[in-house]
């Protein structure tokens, strides 16, 4: 490809005002005509110097911090560190609280892909898509707010339970709403993921093979769409993922080469419905219980270190904590899923068109403030 | 024109004006007169295909403004792009920049007069009428260019530059499209296309014989693709390119270029109307005009509208590559056997 390009390259700087690098992203493109040459990611538009903050706070008061990086999912976000924090002072958590923070997570989880999907299809040029998703998202976030009243940065999952137990029906509507849900997913493959020229679009573009995705380090549906089976719920399971039954599904390539932008897509459509079946489970599994039972009085861990991974929706979120033995962590590092995506993107985006770019940018599912932290 | 100077001949004294300005006061009172209707109309599309997507994507829409379903919101959105501030960015080639919006805005709207809305229903009756329009479309294309490069804007310059590659890409296959029924009717000339097709739905161009029912669909496509409406609506591609060529635009200009898209709908729209299905003349066999011609003419023009916006909020836009490939491997060949065929069935 190098050798065709001829004529002048221009240099055009995509964001951090743009309506498509989701949030403030800049990229700088090397452009001949409409063929880029190379693009390059410049990140830290949104750094708020979220792990020095985490130093001067209690433990439990990191929780909104922990919230304010990936905005889409922040159940997700909370739920890593308050796990981590537990498993560093050893409380056990009774079932109650295990089970709704699985509703909760995984209700989060289908928001995020929602908006995940949405925006994709507003990215390739299509902006119905993008209502419908947000439509079922709004259920989603009602319970969020009837639950702990905010939609979207909740600091609901606590250190040892959680905030509010859930309003009296919770469990019924939520069933009501998986069973309306459901179908509205084969509604928009009909409208999106089985459009041909949805498909024309997507499914040459952005191939990422799963030895150069695994090479990157890229994980969560990013990596199950270059056909890699991981799913850190599945393989390092925790908070009793093991009982509930569910399939990680993977890319495998129907229209194009595995690892598309195509197949990073519908692995999320595909997760949406496992997400679904899991909050089926967990609310048969609900038992009353006092979700406040074992939230310590003070929180203060023993001098020791921890690494703890979860799954969230954009991949593995790991939180790496070094306690001194004070009341007050001593260094927070996240191991953040779509920094590490980004470090792919250049590989992924040579020699493609601009109109490309933006299909690959949005294919990874970026979140800005986790990234940039 | 023949009745607005027939209604000015009531006027008393009119007939003692010089004969120059008897002849040029009716264009211009007919055209004055055909502007206003079209800016209504323009207007009335606007609200259309806001209140069509809102139902495609399970919204309201508009609700407040005006009352009933909000059908006064784009005259208040019309005002308030009038009464704006006028931004004309430093680094832009200022002549240019000015100008532009009104060479598209010029290109939409001249191209109304040949088109006959009703039996008289018409400016003027051009003997090389479809011709004009076509070329008449033609000369967006230049605004489009002078936007996007006096912008001084990257992302504008991009527009319109696809906006270029694409619109004289597919005014080929349009053009040859069209050819199918010129062939046909031995004219040019929009009133005698209208006049060829009398006599109900079955003498309609549409439904006369394979080769201009396929051009149908070509014309439909490749007039999609004239004015920049999704799945080929890449030179203003928002997630690509922010607005394409009319990035910089603001306030009066911007609604320039908005209201000339919408009346290029209209005008492609207006020509697929009475090129195939019959323009102003009745649906149903027989001698009698039982809804008046205008209103039959909007309302097959709305229909065709309506499919535009339909395949708008329905389906996702296509790369430069692919539209390229759409015209140039796929339209134009078909396209040239469907004259062939036309031209053989004229001559059988």
């Amino acid at each position: 490809m190098e050798a065709e390009y001829s004529g002048e390259i221009m240099t055009l700087s995509m964001g951090p005002q743009h309506p498509s690098t989701h949030g403030v992203l800049r990229l700088e493109l090397k452009t001949d005509g409409e063929i880029v040459a190379d693009a390059i990611p410049h990140i830290g538009y949104l750094h708020r110097c979220f792990e020095k903050h985490a130093e001067n706070v209690e433990y439990p008061g990191v929780v909104p911090f922990v919230d304010r990086m990936d905005y889409c999912a922040a159940m997700n976000m909370e739920l890593g560190y308050v796990l981590a924090i537990e498993k560093l002072l050893g409380i056990q958590i009774n079932n109650r609280v295990r089970c709704l923070r699985i509703i909760m997570a995984e209700l989060d989880r289908i928001a995020s892909h929602l908006i995940a999907a949405g925006t994709y299809g507003n990215d390739i040029g299509s902006f119905t898509p993008f209502m419908w998703c947000f439509r079922d998202r709004e259920t989603i976030l009602d319970f969020f707010e009837e639950t702990c009243g905010a939609r979207l940065l909740y600091n609901y999952n606590w250190v040892g339970g959680l905030m509010h137990d859930v309003k009296p029906g919770f469990e019924k509507r939520v069933i009501e709403f998986v069973d309306y849900f459901e179908p509205q997913v084969d509604n928009l493959n009909k409208l999106l993921s089985d459009n041909y020229i949805f498909i024309r679009r997507t499914a040459n573009v952005g191939i990422l093979t799963p030895e150069t995705a695994i090479s990157y380090g890229v994980t969560g549906p990013n990596l199950r769409g270059s056909g890699v089976q991981f799913d850190v719920r599945r393989n390092e399971a925790y908070l009793g993922y093991e009982e509930f039954e569910f399939d990680v599904p993977v890319g495998k390539g129907e229209y194009g080469p595995v690892g598309s932008c195509w197949d990073r897509y519908m692995v999320r459509i595909r997760e949406v419905r496992e997400s679904c079946k899991i909050i089926r489970q967990a609310v048969a599994k609900l038992t009353p219980g006092d979700v406040h039972e074992s939230i310590p009085k003070r929180v203060k861990p023993p001098a020791g270190e921890i690494y703890m991974r979860t799954e969230c929706p954009r991949g593995e979120l790991g939180y790496y904590i070094v306690s001194d033995g004070s009341t007050k962590p001593y260094r927070i590092k996240v191991k953040s899923p779509c920094f590490t995506v980004m470090s792919a993107f250049r590989e992924a985006s040579k020699g493609t068109m601009i109109a490309d770019i933006i299909a690959i940018l949005g294919s990874f599912d970026i979140v800005l403030g986790e990234i940039d932290r | 024109m023949e009745s607005i100077a027939w209604l000015l001949h009531l006027i008393p004294k009119y007939d003692t004006l010089p004969e120059l300005w008897r002849a040029l006061i009716p264009i211009v009172v007919s055209c004055v007169l055909f502007f206003a209707l079209l800016c209504l109309i323009v207007l009335f599309l606007v609200w259309l295909e806001r209140k069509i997507s809102a139902h495609i994507q399970d919204r309201l829409g508009p609700m407040y403004v005006g009352g009933w379903h909000g059908w006064a919101q784009t005259i208040a959105d019309s005002l308030k792009l009038l009464l704006k501030e006028d931004i004309v960015p430093d680094s832009t080639d200022k002549l240019l920049f000015k100008m532009a919006p009104f060479i598209v805005f010029l290109g939409a709207f001249a191209a109304y007069v040949v088109v006959p809305f009703g039996i008289s229903s018409f400016v003027t009756d051009l003997n090389i009428g479809i011709l004009y329009v076509v070329a008449l479309g033609s000369l967006s294309v230049i605004g489009i260019i002078m936007a996007g490069w006096a912008s001084n804007n990257k992302y504008s310059l991009y527009g319109g530059m696809r906006a270029a590659a694409q619109i004289i890409s597919y005014e080929i296959p349009a053009a040859i499209a069209l050819m199918t029924v010129i062939i046909q009717v031995g004219s040019l000339s929009m009133v005698d296309i209208v006049n060829a097709q009398k006599g109900g739905i079955h003498h309609w161009f549409l439904f006369r014989n394979p080769f201009t029912f396929l051009a149908f669909f070509i014309y439909f496509i490749a007039s999609l693709a004239e004015v920049n409406r999704t799945p080929f609506d890449i030179p203003e591609a928002e997630s690509e390119l922010v607005a394409g060529f009319h990035t910089e635009y603001s306030g009066m200009r911007f609604a320039f270029f908005f209201l000339a898209e919408y009346a290029n709908m209209l005008l492609v729209t207006s020509v697929a109307t009475t090129l195939f299905l019959g323009g102003w003349t009745q649906i149903l066999p027989g001698p009698t005009q039982i809804i008046p011609g205008p209103i039959l003419f909007f309302l097959k023009a709305f229909a065709i509208i309506f499919v535009q916006m339909w395949l708008r909020w329905s389906v996702p836009r296509l790369r430069v590559d692919q539209l390229m490939y759409l015209s140039w491997k796929v339209l134009l060949p078909i396209s040239f056997v469907l004259v062939l065929g036309a031209g053989w069935m004229a001559v059988r």
